[in-house]
């Protein structure tokens, strides 16, 4: 299991080192990879979007418990 | 030496019922837990004779009525499941305790199964409703109105050590540790400052150091002393001051370092006085401070900031273990610890992938950049309970799980083992194959005794004294033995 997040914690750090290669081809690689990440949280957005409840309002202000434990 | 690790979780989920005028929390929990598949032919009682809830570990007894509900009642409220844990009814939660493991990793495996199960359960209850009615259930731990319900662990702990030391070297742990526990909320409660967002779902509630309460007043260190096991070795130590995580590597370092502290403790290796001045203010000035930056007095004179606490906790936790030998989870734990402790330090926020309130913060804060809003609107709340919903089509965190946006620590094929089947090295083993095996014939059970009615004879209770014993390794073949339960019970009392 941790070799799993091992594994995840260095793909990321490779990514990293390939962007540090020379400049040009470095920088467009960056732009490109900000341009992913807005796309990610874009489509993100759109998705809770769709399964947020509806009549929020409503929603959260009936949402009352009782004390508990 | 500390014992060897036996560790569990008690959680209180939140319930309503959408579209439901006359929505009564009680009802609804006792069809959600007789809904359940595998509760509905159950009649095995919660056996409240092994129970002493108003014992104080300071050692007097506290006056007070204990709540016995009657045979039916109690049937209708309470349910042992084949996996070792109990799913029940208390006061007005659903709750959910997780059999007792010996490590981190199936404490995660079964507190998830204990989500999967309430989603089961959520499920077969609606069906039951009045069309356009939802049964929803949350696992978090406010409803931002001012009610709490609690999410409990717990951890057995050799009764010699001295209680004393607990208050005193626990105390400060517990404060410091919610800047990588914490799941995080919009806005205060219970007359707290006023704040936009806080780590912590739970610190606005805490109002006293130590004290046996966990439901008003509500104590840093809880003194409830109810070993379920053998009163003259163990102590189990309740905590009550965390928050229910749904990042699986939140709860791997909320109960994976809390282990490791209560190691030291045992062992007398906390070296540094690390009390902190006002412990109850600061649980309050911890959890309001998302820069992690406030610094406290400290008894032995000096300010730290949380950071610079658990940063001297862990140093004594490397010192403790760089002479012994070391379980390659606890390794991990503290090398994650470590990891999360400087990463907190040079900007929390990097967090976004691993702890609850930073998941959560960056997930409201890109929804409010994007749709231009704010704290206080609707929708934003609306995100703030949703991330904590069960359900795995609607659930935000569910949600950034599928897009891969959090860390893993646990298989989705142990959870899905964890919902039916015991750990196998507790006594949880035995609990849970007896109720497989001999469901009819299990009359009561409590995490230390199950008793069998058999034919005629008078109730036979067998006394689980050792949560390391009844163990596949002890009780398999007697099992297997014994496919007949009165063998079973004749061959355990002769």
């Amino acid at each position: 299991m941790s070799d799993q997040e091992q594994k995840k914690r260095s793909d990321g750090g490779d990514s990293g080192e390939e962007t540090k290669g020379d400049d040009g081809a470095g920088q467009k690689k960056i732009a490109k990879r900000g341009e992913e990440l807005k796309e990610e949280m874009d489509t993100l957005i759109d998705e809770i979007d769709e399964v947020l409840e509806e009549n929020a309002e409503e929603f959260v202000k009936n949402y009352v418990q009782r004390g508990g434990e | 030496m500390p014992l060897p690790s036996v560790i569990g979780t008690e959680i209180e989920y939140g319930i309503t019922v959408q579209n439901d005028r006359d929505f009564d929390p009680i009802s609804s929990c006792v069809l959600l837990v007789n809904a359940y598949q595998e509760n509905q032919d159950s009649q095995i009682l919660w056996d409240y004779d092994q129970e002493n809830p108003l014992m104080d570990a300071r050692g007097f007894h506290v006056e007070g009525e204990k709540y016995t509900p009657n045979q039916q009642e109690n049937i209708a409220r309470n349910k042992t499941l084949r996996n070792g844990a109990r799913f029940y009814v208390d006061h007005a939660h659903p709750e959910y305790s997780t059999p007792e493991v010996t490590n981190v990793l199936d404490l995660i495996a079964y507190e998830r199964a204990g989500e999967r199960t309430m989603e089961m359960a959520r499920r077969a209850a609606t069906a039951l409703l009045p069309p356009g009615q939802t049964l929803l259930i949350y696992k978090n731990n406010s409803d931002r109105k001012g009610n709490s319900y609690g999410n409990h662990e717990n951890y057995l702990i050799e009764r010699k050590t001295p209680f004393k030391d607990v208050v005193e070297h626990f105390t400060p742990f517990l404060v410091s540790r919610q800047i990588y526990t914490g799941a995080g909320k919009i806005g205060s409660e219970n007359r707290a400052m006023q704040c936009d967002y806080q780590i912590s779902q739970r610190a606005d509630f805490f109002e006293t150091e130590v004290a046996l309460d966990t439901m008003v007043k509500r104590p840093i260190i809880n003194t409830r002393d109810e070993p379920h096991a053998d009163r003259d070795k163990y102590r189990r130590l309740h905590v009550i001051i965390g928050d229910s995580n749904m990042s699986e590597v939140t709860t791997y370092l909320r109960v994976g370092v809390t282990s490791v502290i209560l190691a030291l403790i045992e062992d007398q290796a906390i070296t540094k006085n690390m009390s902190i001045v006002e412990p109850v203010r600061a649980v309050k000035e911890v959890s309001h401070d998302i820069a992690c930056k406030r610094e406290f007095s400290m008894d032995r004179g000096g300010r730290l900031t949380a950071i610079q606490i658990q940063e001297d906790f862990l140093e004594m936790a490397l010192a403790y273990f760089s002479s012994r030998e070391v379980d390659p989870i606890i390794k991990d734990v503290l090398t994650r610890w470590e990891h999360t402790l400087s990463r907190l330090k040079e900007d929390p926020m990097q967090l976004d992938r691993e702890i609850d309130w930073v998941i959560k913060h960056k997930l409201l804060r890109d929804y409010m950049s994007k749709r231009n809003t704010s704290w206080d609107h609707p929708q934003v709340q609306m995100l703030d309970l949703q991330y904590h919903d069960v359900r795995p089509d609607k659930g935000l965190y569910f949600l950034l799980e599928r897009r891969d946006a959090v860390e893993r620590i646990v298989d989705d094929a142990d959870i899905e083992k964890a919902v039916y089947a015991p750990p196998t090295d507790t006594r949880a083993y035995f609990r849970g194959e007896c109720i497989r095996r001999y469901p009819d014939s299990v009359f009561g059970v409590n995490w230390d005794s199950i008793s069998f009615n058999v034919g005629d004879e008078p109730i036979k209770r067998i006394l689980m004294n050792e949560p390391l014993k009844g163990t596949k390794a002890h009780v398999e073949e007697l099992l297997n033995a014994n496919p007949n339960v009165e063998d079973l019970v004749r061959s355990l009392t002769s």
